[in-house]
C-alpha cells in the first residue's frame, strides 16, 4: 500500500503524548515550526507494515473550546487538515477526566482511536479497565498501551491502519444530551444544512457549536455565507429552559456520560486515600520547606554541572589542544601561509573549540534540567513561587517559562503562550531572558574558573539566583506601571511524580546538546571567521591584533563599560559579538587571547599560560570579573531571542524596547556590583 | 460556603461556580462538574490549593478557591 497514513495525536496535557510520539518514531523526529500556527508542533514518519504513517503531535489541552490558543489550534487542525485518524492518548489512571475530552474529538465526527495510556500506573492503583467493553461502549477502538515501556505499541499501529483502510469502522456512541437539548440539535442541523461550508463539519458538532454560540465557528460561517438566518434565536430560546447556562449543561451531560460508561466498563476500588505523589507533595509543596527544597536542588543541579562536567571538560580540551598544536605542526610543515595556519589554528580551532570545550558541561547541565521537568517537579516549583508571583502580579504559572529559560530563552518565550492575559504574556517575555540560559554557561565556567578556583558553584549559583530575582523585580515593575492589572486566575494541573527515564531524559539532552554543537559549527564557527579576521587586518592589511578592525571597534564601545570594571576593548568586543550568539563571548575571547585550546584548561585548573595575566593585563579583577559576568547574565539576548521577540510580541517596538532595557538593567546593576563592591573592598 | 475556607484533607461536593463563562467553562472542562467530589491535598501556601479532582491533582490560586461553592461530605 502506497498511500500513507496521516494521523493527529490528540490528547490532555501530559497523558503521554510525547512519550508515545517518541516511541513511535525513536530518534527520528523532527521538531519544526509551522506556519500561521502559533504552538510547537512535532511531525514525524513511520513504516508500519508497508504503510507510511504521518503523525502529528498537536498541542495538549483539556477540551476543544474555543476559550484558548492551543484549543483552537489543535481543532482547527482537525477540522481543517482532515488527519485519516485521530489518535486520542487517554491516561488511564485518570481516565474519567481524560475521556470527556475524547467525547469532544469524537464529535468531530473524524475516525478516533484511543490508546489507553499508561496502564501500568492504573493497574497499581487497582483499577480494572475492560478495554473491549470500553470500546463497545464508546463506539470506537480502544488500545492499551504503555508507551514509556512501548507496550502495545504494534498493536495500535496494526489498529490505526485497519481504521484507516476501513477494517474497522468508528461508531462513536453520541453523549445524550437529553430530550430538550437534542431537539433544539435537531432542529439547527435543518437550518445549518443548506450552508455550503457545513460538508466539512459533522452536522451534529456544528449544531452544538451554533447553539453554543462558539464565535469562531460563527464566524467561518458567516464569512462563507453571509446568512445564516435566526441561529441567534436557537441558542436564545435554548436557553430558557434550561437550569444552568446551556455550556455548563453540556459539559454536565458529557461528563455524566462518561461517568455511565466508566462505571460499566472500570472498576476502582473506592479507597479514597492519598497516593505515593500525594505524600511527596505533603512534603515538597510544604508551607516552610517548599522554597529551601527548591533552592536546594538548584543547588545540587549545580554542582552537578560543574564537578561530574569539569571531569569531562578536563578530557575534551586535552584533545582540542592537541588538534590544534599538531594541525598547526602539520600546516608549518606543510608551507602553509602564516595567516592561513592563523586562521585555522586560532580562528577555527581556537574559536570553535573553545566552545565546544564546553559540550560536558552543557550536557549535564540539561541532564540535571531533563531530570528536574521529567519527574514532575517543575509543575511544582510554579505551585511553590505562586505565593512570591502573586505579590509581583503574576501566577505562579507564569514562573514555568521562566524556568524553562534555564535551558534556553528561545522555548521559554515560546512557552509563555499558556499564559492567558495578554498583559502577563508580555511581561514574562520581557523578563523570561534574565533567567541564565545555558549558553551563557561557557563563559561563567571560564571566568569562575579562572578567578575564583574552588568557589565556582557558588559564584555561578550566585548569579542565576541574582537572574532570578532581577526577573521577578523587572517584573514587579511592569506589572505596577506598563501592565497593570490584578494576577489572572492560577489554575493548573499537577502531573503526578514519575521516574524519569534514561531514554525519556536522554533525548531531552541529546537534542539539547545536538543543537549546541550544530551551533558551534554554524553560527559560531562563522562569527570566528569574521572575528579572527577582524583581529588581524586592518584598511592596510595584515596587523597587530592592537593596530586591527576588532580592536578599533571594541576600542569605540569601551568606554561605556569602563565604569563596570571592563574598560577594555576586548571584553567590548567580545560582549558585542555575544549578541550574534552567547557563546560567541567564549569564541572570541579565545581567538583575542589566542588560547582556545588553554579555555577549558583555564576553566578547570584556574591558570594556564599566562591566561591569568593576560586577562589582568587587559584589566580584570576578581570584582571586575564579576561584574562582566553579571552583565553577560543580564544584558541583551542573542538575535535568536532578539528574533522570537519579536515573532511572540508581534512588535518592533516591544522588541526594540526588550533589547534597549535589558542592556540598561544589565549596564545599572553591573555598575552597582562593581561600585558598591570597590567601595566594600572587594 | 467557598472552597477557600476548607482545611486540608476535607473531602467536599461541588456546588456551584461564580465565575464569568470563560473561567467557568476551563474548570468545567477540568473536570469542575458540580456535585463532583473533592479532597484537599494542600492548602498549605496562603491561599493556594491542590485539589484531587477526578483522580487528577488540581492547583487553584486564591482568586479562585473564593468563587467556588461547596459543600462538605456529611
Amino acid at each position: 500500500m502506497s498511500k500513507s497514513i496521516t494521523i493527529a495525536l490528540a490528547g490532555n496535557p501530559n497523558s503521554g503524548k510525547t512519550t508515545l510520539f517518541n516511541a513511535f518514531t525513536g530518534a527520528r523526529h523532527s521538531v519544526g515550526n509551522w506556519p500561521g500556527v502559533t504552538v510547537e508542533k512535532k511531525e514525524g514518519k513511520i513504516q508500519h507494515n508497508n504503510a507510511q504513517i504521518n503523525i502529528v503531535d498537536l498541542p495538549g489541552t483539556y477540551s476543544l473550546s474555543p476559550y484558548s490558543l492551543e484549543e483552537v489550534v489543535a481543532r482547527n487542525y482537525i477540522v481543517d487538515e482532515s488527519p485519516d485518524v485521530v489518535l486520542n492518548i487517554v491516561d488511564a489512571s485518570n481516565i474519567e477526566r481524560n475521556l470527556y475530552l475524547s467525547t469532544q474529538l469524537m464529535e468531530l465526527g473524524k475516525p478516533v482511536v484511543i490508546a489507553l495510556n499508561m496502564m501500568d500506573v492504573a493497574e497499581k492503583r487497582g483499577h480494572k479497565i475492560d478495554c473491549k467493553k470500553l470500546s463497545e461502549l464508546l463506539g470506537v477502538p480502544v488500545v492499551p498501551i504503555v508507551a514509556a515501556q512501548k507496550k502495545g505499541i504494534q498493536d495500535l499501529l496494526n489498529t490505526i491502519v485497519d481504521v484507516s483502510k476501513g477494517k474497522i469502522i468508528c461508531n462513536p456512541t453520541d453523549v445524550d444530551y437529553g430530550k430538550e437539548i437534542e431537539a433544539k440539535i435537531k432542529e439547527t442541523i435543518e437550518v445549518i444544512k443548506d450552508n455550503i461550508y457545513a460538508h466539512k463539519f459533522n452536522p451534529r458538532w456544528l449544531a452544538l457549536k451554533v447553539l453554543e454560540e462558539d464565535e469562531a465557528i460563527l464566524k467561518t460561517i458567516k464569512l462563507n455565507l453571509s446568512k445564516l438566518q435566526s441561529h441567534e434565536q436557537i441558542a436564545a430560546t435554548s436557553e430558557m429552559s434550561l437550569d444552568d447556562d446551556f455550556e455548563s449543561v453540556i459539559v454536565d451531560r458529557k461528563y455524566t456520560h462518561i461517568a455511565k460508561i466508566i462505571s460499566k466498563a472500570v472498576k476502582k476500588p473506592k479507597v479514597f486515600g492519598l497516593t505515593t505523589s500525594d505524600k511527596i507533595d505533603k512534603v515538597l509543596t510544604n508551607k516552610w520547606l517548599g522554597l529551601p527544597i527548591f533552592a536546594g536542588l538548584m543547588y545540587i543541579a549545580f554542582w552537578f554541572t560543574f564537578s561530574i562536567g569539569n571531569i569531562f571538560l578536563d578530557l575534551i580540551d586535552g584533545y582540542f589542544g592537541a588538534l590544534g598544536e599538531s594541525v598547526g605542526a602539520s600546516l608549518e610543515v606543510a608551507g602553509t601561509a602564516d595567516w592561513l595556519n592563523s586562521l585555522v589554528v586560532d580562528g577555527i580551532i581556537g574559536g570553535v573549540g573553545g566552545v565546544l570545550t564546553f559540550v560536558p558541561n552543557i550536557a549535564f547541565l540539561f541532564i540535571a534540567i531533563g531530570i528536574l521537568e521529567d519527574s514532575g517537579y517543575m509543575a511544582r516549583v510554579a505551585f511553590i513561587m505562586d505565593r512570591a508571583m502573586r505579590k509581583v502580579g503574576l501566577s505562579g504559572k507564569a514562573f514555568i517559562p521562566m524556568l524553562v529559560g534555564f535551558g534556553c530563552s528561545v522555548p521559554a518565550i515560546m512557552g509563555t503562550r499558556t499564559l492567558e492575559e495578554e498583559n502577563d504574556r508580555l511581561t514574562a517575555i520581557l523578563v523570561s531572558p534574565f533567567m541564565s540560559c545555558g549558553a551563557r554557561l561557557p563563559i561563567y565556567i571560564l571566568f569562575a574558573g579562572v578567578f575564583f578556583p574552588g568557589k565556582e558553584s557558588t559564584v555561578v549559583y550566585s548569579l542565576y539566583m541574582l537572574g532570578i530575582v532581577v526577573a521577578i523585580l523587572a517584573a514587579l515593575t511592569f506589572k505596577k506601571t506598563l501592565f497593570k492589572g490584578a494576577a489572572v486566575p492560577f489554575i493548573m494541573e499537577l502531573p503526578p511524580y514519575r521516574i524519569p527515564t534514561i531514554k525519556g531524559t536522554g533525548i531531552h539532552v541529546w537534542e539539547r546538546v545536538k543543537a549546541y554543537i550544530l551551533k558551534a559549527g554554524t553560527v559560531i564557527f562563522s562569527a570566528c571567521l569574521v572575528i579572527w579576521f577582524i583581529l588581524n587586518f586592518n584598511l592596510s592589511g595584515m596587523v597587530e591584533m592592537q593596530d586591527s578592525i576588532g580592536a578599533g571597534i571594541g576600542k569605540v564601545f569601551a568606554p561605556i563599560f569602563a565604569p563596570l570594571g571592563f574598560g577594555n576593548w576586548q571584553a567590548a568586543l567580545s560582549l558585542i559579538t555575544g549578541l550574534l550568539a552567547k557563546e560567541a563571548v567564549v569564541g572570541s575571547m579565545a581567538v583575542i587571547y589566542g588560547l582556545g585550546e588553554a579555555v577549558g584548561e583555564a576553566a578547570v585548573d584556574g591558570d594556564v599560560v599566562g591566561f591569568i595575566s593576560t586577562l589582568k593585563t587587559a584589566g580584570f579583577t576578581q570584582l571586575s570579573a564579576y561584574a562582566f559576568m553579571v552583565f553577560t547574565l543580564l544584558y541583551t539576548p542573542c538575535v535568536a531571542v532578539i528574533g522570537v521577540v519579536k515573532r511572540e510580541t508581534n512588535s518592533w517596538k516591544w522588541t526594540g524596547f526588550s533589547v534597549a532595557y535589558q542592556f540598561v538593567v544589565a549596564w545599572v546593576i553591573a555598575l552597582l556590583v562593581y561600585q558598591v563592591g570597590g567601595l566594600l573592598g572587594f | 460556603m467557598p472552597l477557600s475556607m476548607i482545611s486540608n484533607g476535607q473531602s467536599v461536593l461541588l456546588t456551584d461556580i461564580n465565575w464569568g463563562p470563560k473561567l467557568k467553562k476551563k474548570l468545567q472542562d477540568m473536570g469542575l462538574t458540580p456535585g463532583v467530589e473533592m479532597i484537599v491535598i494542600s492548602n498549605d501556601t496562603n491561599g493556594s490549593f491542590i485539589l484531587k479532582v477526578r483522580d487528577s491533582r488540581l492547583v487553584l490560586g486564591c482568586s479562585v478557591t473564593q468563587q467556588i461553592m461547596v459543600q462538605s461530605i456529611v
